[in-house]
């Protein structure tokens, strides 16, 4: 099986993050593989340890897009277990929009498959913990023409009638429930879909010789002025901090703060 | 006047709230046309119609039952035909997916998480997590546009409306895709879904297990009930609770957190609520820094004592 895993270079959101310069760009500085890919990496390794692993012929490739930090979280990702790792690299991608994002990637994937032949499956985290718009994996299966399983929460891939079928949990607000996809297929999966591995010095140690590709633009056959901020097709006028919310009241409890809860709630016309 | 072709996903009546505001806000922008997933009936069509709408599309049959990719086609081919000068959406997983797709076969920008738009079609939306708000446009083709809950007022419903045109949409060829192949219902709560709801509580891992309180309040109060990524973890509620950077960012008119500490995620999924009450027996949980109203005191005194005093209030 071979199984793409996108990873994304993305501010640590366990710190304060910013929007600067005349694009309102996010400062990238702190940057770390974006948490919710992990479990995408997870679910592809599982999925290729099942067939026997590297040596039966199954590839794990993680592709990430950005500029040149952004080969860390290729680098992790190696570190975790992927067995291949493809950076695409190019100055003319900054300031892509979800549609120029998924425009590229679905190059890049395409590019991937030329190399390595055909893609069974594009593996994604339920969205990036940066843009948090969950546009690109829905928008990569329409360029790709994949089918589409997203949220998954569980995931496996077996066989039916002798042609593989990717099978999935997807949970929602008030029920559950299993879809099935023919491959190939896009597939995104949540935070409750595993437990990812650590990288393991052995890990980090084999990641060392693991190759990672850069791709230009020019090399996968995108026109730079279709992506990046130019050709964005949405574009971010004005951005500004929400205001701090200021503190309220505190009160410690005398034995009657409930009861001044309640009081409040009155005051703000919420009960 | 330019219409707004508004997608709704609503299988029967009543029009929820979140389809009201959607309606509500088209009609500010344009002349709102709606393109309802499912075929409308009389009584459907009474109560789009009271809400704004002057035109329905609908398919022309059942759409097939294929994730989002038969209903992201249908809603691009009524957007062909009416050619709106923006579309709106919900901002649920689905929604957003729908608009995605639908924006690759039109062409055209999609921008998501909106709490207002403007007559001229600028958009403000909440990003990283609440922290800051952008002003956003779509430069090419149709907006596409997907408006979070809670962010507009709906309009009181208008029964003297006139009926709306209807059209019907060829069903159209949704290429590869998944099938939903099974579907079970949880318990079903009677509770409002939490991206909607306009009163959360919420609780973490002061709640020790027991979310009894939790909810007795949430439902005192018509609201839904919440959970930190702790309180999911531990099993003490399920997961599709969860708010936060990797559960479901919120906004109610009221959030009530009880028993969670407030750490940068949690804190991520919920400060856009217009008012924020803490209960947390730490005085130093992050979570005061951002109450309007904070308690510091043991959630398992203070949130049956609200409980009782409400009710005694109501009595």
């Amino acid at each position: 099986m071979n199984i793409v895993v996108l990873v994304k270079h993305v501010p640590d959101a366990q710190f304060d993050r910013h929007l600067t310069g005349p694009g309102h760009t996010l400062n990238r500085a702190e940057s770390i593989l974006s948490e919710l890919d992990e479990y995408a990496l997870e679910a592809a390794l599982q999925l290729a340890e099942a067939r026997g692993g590297e040596s039966a012929g199954n590839r794990v490739t993680a592709l990430a897009m950005g500029p040149a930090a952004a080969v860390n979280a290729v680098k992790k990702s190696l570190q975790i277990g992927a067995y291949a790792g493809v950076h695409l690299a190019d100055d003319a991608l900054a300031g892509s929009d979800a549609a120029g994002t998924s425009l590229a990637l679905a190059a890049a994937v395409r590019a991937i498959a030329e190399s390595q032949g055909p893609v069974d499956l594009v593996i994604t985290g339920m969205a990036s913990t940066d843009g948090e718009t969950s546009l690109v994996p829905a928008q990569l299966a329409e360029r790709l023409q994949l089918a589409q399983v997203t949220f998954a929460s569980e995931l496996d891939v077996v066989d039916v009638d002798g042609a593989p079928v990717v099978k999935a949990r997807r949970d929602g607000d008030s029920f559950t429930e299993t879809v099935e996809a023919p491959l190939p297929a896009l597939v995104s999966v949540t935070d409750q879909a595993n437990s990812p591995r650590y990288p393991n010095f052995k890990g980090i140690m084999a990641a060392k010789k693991k190759p990672v590709t850069v791709l230009t633009l020019a090399e996968i056959g995108v026109d730079p002025a279709q992506v990046g901020h130019d050709g964005a097709w949405t574009a971010v006028a004005a951005s500004a901090p929400r205001p701090p919310r200021s503190q309220g009241t505190i009160i410690t409890d005398d034995g009657t703060a409930g009861v001044q809860l309640v009081d409040y709630l009155a005051a703000q016309k919420l009960i | 006047m330019a219409s707004v072709l508004v997608f709704l996903d609503v299988p029967a009546l009543p029009l929820p709230r979140a389809a009201r505001e959607l309606l509500t806000l088209a009609g500010t922008v344009g002349e709102p046309a709606v393109a309802a997933a499912h075929r409308v009936d009389p009584a459907m069509l009474d109560a789009l119609a009271s809400h704004g709408a002057v035109k329905v599309y609908e398919p022309a049959g059942e759409l097939d039952t294929v994730l989002v990719a038969a209903k992201a086609a249908f809603l691009a081919d009524a957007a062909k035909t009416e050619q709106p000068a923006a579309i709106l959406l919900g901002n649920s997983f689905e929604d957003r997916e729908i608009a995605a797709r639908a924006g690759i076969k039109l062409g055209s920008g999609v921008i998501t998480d909106a709490v207002a738009v403007a007559p001229d079609l600028a958009v403000t939306k909440s990003v990283l997590a609440g922290s800051y708000t952008s002003t956003c446009r779509v430069r090419t083709g149709t907006p596409i546009i997907t408006v979070k809950a809670n962010s507009v007022e709906p309009a009181p419903a208008d029964p003297s409306a006139a009926a709306p045109q209807r059209v019907e949409v060829p069903l159209s060829e949704t290429g590869p895709a998944a099938r939903v192949t099974g579907r079970s219902g949880k318990r079903v709560s009677g509770r409002p879904e939490l991206a909607e709801a306009r009163v959360i509580v919420a609780g973490g891992r002061g709640m020790d297990g027991n979310f009894g309180p939790v909810e007795e309040l949430a439902d005192l109060l018509g609201g839904a009930v919440g959970a930190s990524r702790a309180a999911t973890d531990a099993g003490w509620i399920e997961h599709s609770a969860q708010v936060g950077q990797t559960g479901k960012t919120v906004s109610p008119q009221l959030y009530i957190s009880a028993g969670i500490s407030g750490a940068i995620q949690q804190k991520a999924g919920m400060q856009t609520a217009k008012v924020i009450v803490a209960v947390n027996k730490d005085a130093d949980a992050p979570v005061f820094e951002i109450a309007d109203f904070g308690i510091v005191g043991d959630v398992f005194s203070v949130l049956p004592q609200a409980a009782e005093e409400i009710r005694k209030r109501r009595a």
